[in-house]
């Protein structure tokens, strides 16, 4: 074995050590003053998004203590549209049942599924289309055209392929997902900044580490944002999905509030949607940011 | 040693950039490659650093012909280039990765105090000024320590300033493993502060036109005499070869009236 295969070898039984003594992430490691910077500018963040909370919850919560107060006082019959205290009551009971967690986990499963799938697509065809102006040239014009269909439109032919069981539903969410993804993934790698590939060429990079070490990175910032759209478009196409028929998930209890005239309970699935759509996308943030934090606060969303 | 021999570039929407070139270079020498945009400096130096390949002629670094990109020859850009993901020392290391991760460390350590930002190792690019960036861009040419580096305008983007000060530092370190420098500037007080040797260029296509010789002693100072006389003697042959352009120009005006 020469010196040099001891080194590489080394190197590659140790593939991130290095990265992880030399990243800026040491703690007690950084300069005096970019610990200073780093920490007034959390707080600066702690203090607005606080306030910024309490300002965002007025609207909501005096909303709903009016509309409380108008029906308990008799102003209106509160029928078709429940107060409050009405709607925590049935979701209270559909959550003691046990029912509501198999409803959100059969809705969940699903737009896992599909976003799963979609964002496999999305990316793998994205990053093809993105790399080779042929294929952008090929596909683009059709997939645009497919991307204006309304997703409601999809439901008849995916029945018929797929039966009206779970491979429909997951199979439109897929679709929905797809799109962002794979646009958001054509956008980024062509849009690769030429110079830093040209780095990369100077110290040798082979193809794999070029894409690993230079367009990765580089495509971050932009395939998270298409996570989050596609991941938004999974939660829509979920309720159309599970509207064309399911024996349980929210959109079945939307539809079922509709049938036994409950508005109440549409009223929770929807506060439900709501809550998880947004916990998901929090979520997949939390997950992405770690990788970000290279990128100025101001281009962050 | 870089030896350029008889080079030619024509790009494949047949642009003549650059067309029998032919310039030796020893050892540890400082050449400033000087002339009008569009005479084939950049052209030269993407040949060079093998990121081009040419289309006739070669070029050869200590007896090795560079077809691709080589260990022994660096390369700056007239930007920092700093990859924005990547902290200051991850981008300095960035050259030398296969290298044990101590030697690493050393190297990146040494390189940051050498051009002044021994406490910047932990930050990210974007918290640098663009003198402190191509100075980091500097140590991270210069650790894997090539035998030819070359530079593309590498302070025409800063302020005077800013330039005056790593134009002084550039030799600084040079000195330390004196590699080849060959280095594309359109100032002429850059050119005469650094190089042994300018080579003037002319366009249309890309060619030597003159190479002059600067024999000032190092250091050299801006405002001695001799720096002035030399600097007056570059000046007079750009002329003479700016004059001779005119009057080329001239007679083909005269032919068409």
């Amino acid at each position: 074995m020469t010196a040099i295969d001891t080194v590489q070898h080394r190197i590659a039984n140790e593939p991130a050590s290095i990265e992880g003594r030399l990243a800026p992430s040491g703690e007690g490691r950084l300069a005096p003053s970019f610990e200073g910077r780093l920490s007034s500018a959390a707080a600066q963040d702690g203090g607005d998004g606080w306030s910024g909370w309490i300002v965002g919850l007025l609207l909501p919560v005096g909303l709903a203590l009016f509309w409380e107060a108008a029906v308990r006082l008799g102003l209106f019959e509160g029928r078709l549209m429940p107060p409050p205290s009405k709607i925590f009551a049935t979701l209270w009971e559909l959550a003691a049942s046990g029912e509501l967690l198999r409803h959100i986990i059969a809705t969940s499963a699903r737009v896992f599924g599909g976003f799963v799938l979609g964002v496999l697509a999305g990316t793998l065809m994205g990053a093809i289309a993105g790399y080779s102006t042929f294929v952008r040239k090929l596909v683009d014009p059709c997939l645009q055209g497919l991307r204006a269909v309304p997703s409601i439109a999809w439901v008849p032919l995916f029945l018929l392929w797929f039966g009206i069981f779970e491979n429909s539903k997951i199979a439109l969410i897929a679709v929905g997902v797809f799109f962002p993804i794979h646009l958001g993934v054509m956008g980024a790698i062509h849009n690769v900044d030429r110079k830093f590939v040209e780095v990369g060429r100077i110290y040798r990079l082979s193809g794999f580490q070029l894409v690993r070490r230079i367009l990765l990175p580089a495509i971050m910032p932009d395939y998270l944002l298409a996570l989050r759209s596609g991941l938004g478009l999974g939660w829509m196409f979920v309720v159309a999905a599970e509207l064309m028929g399911a024996s349980e998930g929210l959109g079945y209890l939307l539809l079922d509030g509709q049938q036994i005239g409950n508005p109440s309970q549409i009223v929770g699935a929807i506060i439900v949607f709501a809550i998880l759509g947004k916990s998901t996308d929090a979520l997949l943030d939390a997950i992405a940011r770690p990788f970000l934090r290279w990128q100025d606060n101001f281009q962050r969303t | 040693m870089l030896e350029i021999t008889d080079l030619g570039k024509v790009y494949p929407n047949g642009t003549r950039a650059l067309e029998h070139v032919s310039l030796t270079i020893a050892a540890s020498e400082i050449v400033a490659v000087v002339g009008g945009s569009g005479c084939g400096k950049s052209t030269l130096l993407r040949l060079v650093s093998g990121l081009d390949t040419p289309s006739e002629g070669h070029v050869n670094v200590d007896a090795t012909r560079i077809v691709a990109p080589h260990p022994a020859v660096g390369l700056i850009f007239q930007e920092p280039r700093l990859l924005p993901w990547l902290s200051v020392a991850q981008n300095i290391a960035f050259g030398i990765r296969d290298l044990p991760q101590d030697e690493q460390m050393a190297r990146v350590g040494a390189a940051l105090s050498k051009v002044g930002l021994r406490d910047y190792g932990n930050r990210w690019p974007r918290e640098l000024s663009g003198g402190q960036g191509q100075r980091v861009a500097i140590a991270r040419a210069l650790v894997p320590r090539p035998s030819v580096l070359l530079l593309d305008e590498p302070f025409s983007a800063l302020d005077a300033f800013t330039r005056l000060d790593l134009q002084a530092h550039l030799l600084d370190l040079w000195a330390d493993t004196q590699p080849t420098l060959l280095l594309v500037t359109h100032d002429i007080d850059e050119a005469l502060l650094l190089a042994n040797r300018i080579v003037v260029m002319r366009p249309s296509p890309g060619r030597i036109a003159q190479i002059i010789d600067v024999e000032l002693e190092r250091p050299r100072d801006r405002l001695s005499a001799e720096y002035e006389e030399a600097k007056r003697h570059v000046l007079r042959e750009l002329d003479k070869t700016l004059l001779h352009r005119r009057e080329i120009a001239g007679r083909v005006e005269d032919f068409s009236i």
